[in-house]
């Protein structure tokens, strides 16, 4: 037999033969959210809230521009709405910031959650890297679910108090899909919207994720061990 | 110079930790010559440093001072991803609490490693369910290790230590949570790999029941070694054991 550490010693690029697929990391984050679906939930919730209180200022807006439209039309009233006031803007910032912390939060529990799981995958071999991709798919993923549902909720909830106040559908779904929201005079659709969100949702979820992410990798496996949960 | 060729060395093995304003000697100047194949025990009551040394050799944390040499490498000087490479192809490790992936069924925490070694989908099921079947669990290949007894999960355990064909198996008081039965069982399979496979067996331990099997028995007591028995040696005491019999 030779020795153990003979292809450790010599050669270069180990970090190539340690791996883990995207496809491997992808299936274990879906069974760590699968398997912690209430703790997924809280993290979940976080971003939802944030993002659907920043559909429902955007579409507030559009609904207020769709009215004054109305007014003008059916009594020749003309008053200044619709445009996206900037205090309204910094409370939804507010709230993304607000959900981001949240996240955070929810993120770190997790990771002291999987003390032992983390300190057993480094003994298995597991990179930091391996860790650090686990954590952040994972906040990415129930980033993009849960800003997917807020955006969703957000725009209908908006919707429906919109069409119960003005009485009717006709011709105000037409409108809204084509200009979901009016910035500087340009119009932008609805699926331009929601992608948008969700985009932002992800992006924060996964900013969120980095810190505790990275102190699970950073983590001695021997004192990853120790601690029980 | 000894016949023996050696795989784990360790030189002035020594741990501090400061605890309350005092400094406490888990480990405290262990020279530890283990020769390859061998099947030894590490013994001592708890807090004698025997998981200290399990961690040391293992590369899991890291000496206060001293060296441990594995096939003459030194440890320290090896990077975070060669020490990754050692801990996932050369070293199994068995924990007193099994330590599985709790959201993996058995098959996939037995397939993880490989996974990690860049093994095809393919051919890690295939050898996992071999490992599987050679721990006596290839029926339950799908169960979760909460829907496995402590025995069957110290198997599953036994089976992914094993999945990279590593040349050393270090277990962490193994046999720590288990009845008397199941124990034996656990020791038995520990032995036959040994034997089979003839990968060094480093257990840390204070179940009596280990003596049985070791080629050697290290006693540790409060941080250092008091003595190192021979398998001939412990053959003689081994009829005063029999009260651990049921």
């Amino acid at each position: 037999m030779g020795s153990v550490l003979e292809d450790v010693a010599g050669k270069r690029g180990i970090e190539k033969q340690i791996v883990l697929p995207w496809s491997r990391a992808l299936q274990m984050t879906r069974e760590n959210i699968f398997v912690r679906l209430g703790r997924s939930a809280i993290t979940a919730s976080g971003i939802f809230l944030g993002i659907a209180f920043l559909a429902a200022v955007l579409f507030g807006a559009s609904a207020a521009r769709l009215q004054a439209a109305i007014d003008f039309e059916r009594l020749g009233l003309e008053h200044e709405a619709g445009e996206l006031q900037a205090r309204i803007i910094w409370l939804a910032a507010m709230s993304l910031v607000v959900a981001t912390v949240g996240i955070v939060n929810s993120m770190l529990m997790s990771v002291t959650e999987r003390y032992k799981e983390i300190g057993t995958m480094k003994c298995l071999g597991a990179l930091d890297s391996f860790i650090v991709r686990l954590f952040l798919l994972e906040a990415g993923l129930l980033g993009i679910l849960g800003s997917a549902l807020g955006a969703l909720v957000g725009a209908g909830i908006t919707m429906l108090f919109f069409v119960g106040r003005v009485g009717g559908w006709a011709g105000i779904l037409e409108a809204w899909v084509t200009t979901a929201v009016e910035i500087g005079g340009t119009g932008i659709p609805l699926w331009l919207c929601i992608i948008f969100s969700v985009m932002l949702g992800g992006i924060l979820s996964i900013l969120a994720a980095l810190y505790p992410a990275w102190r699970a990798a950073k983590m001695a496996p021997a004192a990853a061990l120790r601690s029980e949960f | 110079m000894s016949v023996y060729e050696y795989i784990v060395r360790t030189k002035d093995l020594s741990k501090f930790y400061v605890l309350g304003g005092t400094e406490v000697r888990a480990l405290d100047d262990v020279a530890l010559d283990i020769r390859r194949g061998e099947y030894v025990s590490i013994m001592g009551p708890s807090g004698s440093g025997k998981s200290t040394l399990f961690n040391m050799i293992g590369g899991l944390d890291k000496p206060t001072k001293g060296t441990v040499f594995i096939d003459e490498v030194d440890m320290a000087q090896l990077t975070a991803s060669e020490l990754a490479f050692l801990r996932c192809r050369k070293i199994g490790y068995i924990f007193q609490t099994f330590n599985l992936i709790p959201v993996m069924t058995a098959l996939e925490n037995v397939t993880l490693p490989m996974v990690f070694a860049g093994l095809t989908t393919d051919d890690a099921l295939d050898k996992g369910m071999q490992l599987l079947k050679t721990v006596g669990l290839g029926e339950r290949y799908d169960h979760k290790p909460t829907e496995l007894s402590g025995g069957q999960q110290q198997r599953v355990a036994i089976a992914r230590a094993f999945a990279n064909d590593p040349a050393i198996i270090l277990a962490d008081e193994p046999t720590g949570n288990l009845d008397l039965r199941t124990g034996k069982e656990i020791i038995t399979l520990l032995k036959q790999m040994n034997e089979e496979k003839k990968v060094t067996v480093i257990s840390a331990t204070h179940d009596l029941k280990m003596i049985d099997v070791s080629d050697r028995v290290v006693w540790i007591r409060d941080g250092k070694i008091e003595r190192i028995e021979e398998r001939k040696d412990i053959e003689l005491q081994v009829g005063q054991m029999e009260y651990e019999e049921e």
